[in-house]
């Protein structure tokens, strides 16, 4: 399989993020010392802070926590000056289903992130950093724990770092178990020891954020990236990728192909060649059905858009979004409206029931696909699914609400026979067609 | 007048910086209809019926938490518009008793009026409603879950403007619902049954116990007055039906209170038709008839004739006697035997005669205040 002509195919991309994982003890700071790592605090503490921005901005990083905002440009929100305190808040939540590239730099190679975390802390100016972290990731907490303490003995935190002016302390708070919770605002709100809720914005974080205070929140990968472009420069990083989306990704491919995984690839790499070259084509030698391309919040692609190349601009164009970079495959023996109301279920259970449309309006679409799938559904129920969806989408308090209607929407879009063969014949069209 | 100039409905209005499009509307006399948001309580946004279309914008915007900037043009109630707020209306209603027909709050539910104006009468939806059991077992304030909408403005009004912290919301999702202390009863969590988030509650999801069955919001006549109590004044308003104080509520354009008041004045009115209350003066028969006090041990209130029994008398009799006994009193023992207590539940002008009494006419400087017990 080879990628479009079209799109930068960088066929001679080496994995960045991901390059320590292969090493005995990755997670250790000796280990991440012998491969030269610190290297970039180093670097980035003798240089003035606007130009770590200025190098972050040039770099063209764009949040890999889902919703792909400019990293150089928000670092640049953050107010100037020593009069306030400022944070960092490290988003470790990754709740969102089908991603799992945050947990493995965690758990495998913390030091990565710890290094972007003082560089982005250094760069904007705060002294206090707090980690987030999902209540589940029992060896992350564990891990992410050491890196710190090793950290600070090795003086890479705490007081004077390195002999520089700059001190920096960095705590880890765990999450309880809410997807809502990985939601930036909502965190902020829990770290503080409060109900997971979305706050009002504006405020944004960077003016009010964690107790008051401007706050930089950031996802891990993001993070990861970031020695990395201290250590090569700006111009490496935006020299990989597409026109509006630089630099490496790990994709978290999962559903049924042959090597589901983690895969650091070149943003704009097609979708197909991650799924037949990268994760070992689809199972058994089955037939592709659809895609869900960046995590459960972005709409299904069918297989005819396999093509697509996996950057921000080119999967809107199709439908879709990038979100986290979690490719959820499904082959043609998976029925469509299953899957959507297993979807559907998990952001009903996750609705921090802040605002009517999401609190009410998922859980009605929630029971809805659930009678549809058990051959009870009413023969208006697909209208009623899009009406929903219609009421719900961009009127809701937080982006949370919003994005279920993602799946549910298109999965009508392009399988709306087998909900109408559902609602019709009591009975499900795949089950029919696909010998057991 | 504000500085920033904008357009609504067609319609140029000025606002303050800071104002959000609903304050702005709101002081111009523009309606935009809202669930969850309130003058007194800072904003929610989370019933999302005052959505409004902003020109230039996508999505539409919750008018109670967007702040206004020059030049914006909104428009309150296009049919976009009114399509969204009917289908968060229908939300709402899907999961609501709909039993209007014996809601104490009927008449005075914003959401009754708003299913009205926006005619949403049939769930579409067919899906579950909740089943609360309504036995918070506190004295004064009812709570039914099932006639809430979580608008969080008793959560907003309680730690917000009382610091109280009482109420708070418990679960997730389509589970969450209000509860108070560590999801408590109201009277085992740190609520002072000041009563400020029945006041703000626009549905019968909280209610004063007292009121129950009294009456609906037409049948009765608002009278408002000073409360009784203490020597903030707060402003009530007494709902009264068939001469009875059926229920209280605090006024918003009380100079003292701005719409909120305490325990007492909220719920404490039932002393004013309790058949214990006194309403003409009593006398004890010894001094009625002129006669010197009699031994303790003849005490027998009860019993007809006896020297202690409690007689009714009309005023002019009570104060005679009273201003008599005062003047023996001095002037066989001297001013200064005596002393004055008032009360903090007299007008300032009560206590400025007392004090008047007690210098000029008896001439003692022995009065106090029960505020300084
Ligand atoms: C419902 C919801 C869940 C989210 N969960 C996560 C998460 O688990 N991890 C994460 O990094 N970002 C998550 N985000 C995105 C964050 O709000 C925020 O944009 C991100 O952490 C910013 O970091 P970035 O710019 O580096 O991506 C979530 C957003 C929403 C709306
Ligand atoms: S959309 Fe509303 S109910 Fe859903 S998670 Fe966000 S704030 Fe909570
Ligand atoms: S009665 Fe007053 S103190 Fe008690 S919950 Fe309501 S607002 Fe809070
Ligand atoms: S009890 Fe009343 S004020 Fe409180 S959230 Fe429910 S509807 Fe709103
Ligand atoms: S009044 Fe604005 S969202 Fe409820």
């Amino acid at each position: 399989m080879n990628s479009r002509s079209d799109v930068p195919t960088n066929e001679n991309f080496e994995p960045v993020l991901t390059q320590n994982l292969k090493l005995p003890g990755s997670e250790k700071i000796a280990t991440y010392l012998s491969v030269g790592g610190y290297q970039a605090v180093r670097k980035a503490l003798s240089l003035p802070p606007d130009e770590i921005i200025d190098m972050v901005k040039r770099s063209g990083l764009r949040g890999r926590g889902g919703a792909g905002f400019p990293t150089g440009t928000k670092w640049g929100f953050m107010p100037n000056g020593k009069d306030v305190p400022k944070i960092v808040a490290v988003n470790t939540d990754e709740g969102e289903p089908g991603t799992f590239k945050d947990r493995e730099i965690v758990e495998q190679d913390p030091h990565q992130v710890l290094e972007g975390v003082i560089i982005a802390a250094y760069a904007v100016g705060a002294n206090r950093a707090y980690v987030y972290i999902r209540g589940e990731f029992f060896l992350g907490v564990k891990r992410w724990i050491k890196a710190i303490s090793d950290a600070y003995e090795f003086g890479f935190l705490g007081e004077n770092i390195l002999g520089s002016d700059f001190s920096l302390d960095l705590s880890v708070h765990r999450g309880a178990g809410a997807y809502i919770c990985g939601e930036e605002t909502a965190m902020l709100e829990s770290l503080e020891g409060k109900r997971g809720s979305p706050r009002l914005k504006p405020p944004y974080p960077a003016s009010i954020g964690l107790f008051g205070l401007p706050t930089l929140v950031q996802n891990i990968e993001t993070l990861a990236c970031v020695p990395h472009i201290i250590n090569r420069g700006s111009e490496w990083f935006s020299s990989i990728g597409t026109a509006q989306s630089k630099g490496p990704k790990i994709f978290s491919v999962s559903g049924h192909v042959n090597r589901p995984g983690n895969y650091e690839l070149p943003l704009g790499i097609s979708l197909k060649e991650i799924i037949y070259r990268h994760a070992g084509g689809i199972r058994n030698g089955n037939r592709l059905k659809a895609v869900i391309p960046g995590g459960a919040s972005t709409p299904i692609l069918p297989a005819e858009l396999v093509d697509v190349p996996m950057a921000f601009e080119t999967l809107e164009a199709a439908g879709s979004a990038l979100g986290t970079g979690a490719i959820i495959v499904m082959d043609e023996t998976t029925c469509i409206v299953e899957a959507v109301r297993r979807l559907s279920k998990f952001f009903a259970h996750e609705s921090c029931g802040h605002c009517t449309p999401c609190r009410i309006g998922s859980h009605r679409i929630y029971e809805i696909m659930d009678r549809i799938e058990k051959g009870q559904g009413h023969s208006g129920d697909i209208d009623l699914l899009l009406n929903l969806v219609e009421g719900i989408d961009g009127n809701t308090f937080c982006p949370m609400g919003s994005a279920l209607v993602n799946p549910v929407r298109s999965a009508i879009q392009h399988f709306r026979e087998e909900f109408e063969y559902h609602i019709t014949n009591k009975n499900c069209l795949v089950k029919t067609q696909i010998p057991k | 007048m504000g500085n920033i100039n904008f357009t609504i409905n067609g319609e140029r209005i000025q606002a303050e910086q800071g104002q959000t499009i609903l304050q702005a509307a709101r002081e111009e006399g523009i309606y935009i209809p809202g669930l969850c948001d309130h003058p007194a309580l800072p904003p929610e946004g989370a019933c999302r019926i005052c959505l409004v279309e902003i020109e230039g914008q996508r999505a539409l915007h919750t008018s109670c938490t967007y702040p206004v900037s020059e030049g914006l043009v909104v428009n309150t109630n296009s049919d976009r518009v009114r399509a969204s707020r009917k289908f968060n209306l229908e939300l709402l209603l899907s999961d609501h008793p709909m039993d209007c027909m014996t809601c104490d709050a009927a008449g005075d539910c914003l959401l009754q009026d708003l299913a009205y104006e926006y005619d949403v009468s049939e769930d579409r939806y067919q899906g579950t409603k909740h089943h609360y059991s309504v036995n918070d077992p506190n004295p004064f304030i009812q709570v039914d879950r099932n006639k809430c909408i979580l608008c969080r403005r008793c959560v907003r009004a309680c730690r917000e403007v009382n610091g109280v912290e009482a109420i708070s919301v418990f679960y997730r999702g389509f589970s969450a619902y209000i509860g108070f202390g560590a999801d408590s009863s109201m009277d085992n969590s740190p609520c002072e049954f000041c009563g400020s988030c029945v006041e703000v509650c626009p549905t019968g999801a909280l209610w004063p116990k007292m009121s129950l069955g009294e009456g609906r919001p037409w049948q009765v006549e608002r009278v408002q007055t000073t409360c009784p109590y203490c020597g903030v004044g707060c402003q009530l308003i007494l709902e009264v039906k068939d001469n009875k104080i059926i229920k209280v509520d605090s006024a918003w354009d009380g100079p003292s209170n701005h719409g909120w008041t305490c325990v007492k004045g909220r719920f404490g009115y039932d002393f004013v038709h309790h058949p214990d209350r006194l309403e003409k003066p009593r006398v004890r028969k010894y001094l009625l008839d002129g006669k010197k006090k009699p031994a303790a041990s003849k005490r027998n209130p009860e019993k007809e004739g006896n020297p202690w029994q409690w007689v009714e008398v009309d005023w002019e009799t009570a104060l005679g006697i009273t201003a008599g006994k005062m003047r023996q009193i001095r002037d066989d023992h001297g001013p200064e035997s005596m002393g004055f207590l008032t009360s903090a539940k007299c007008l300032n002008e009560e206590n400025y005669l007392m004090n008047k009494l007690a210098r000029q006419v008896i001439g003692t400087n022995s009065i106090d205040h029960c505020a300084r017990l």
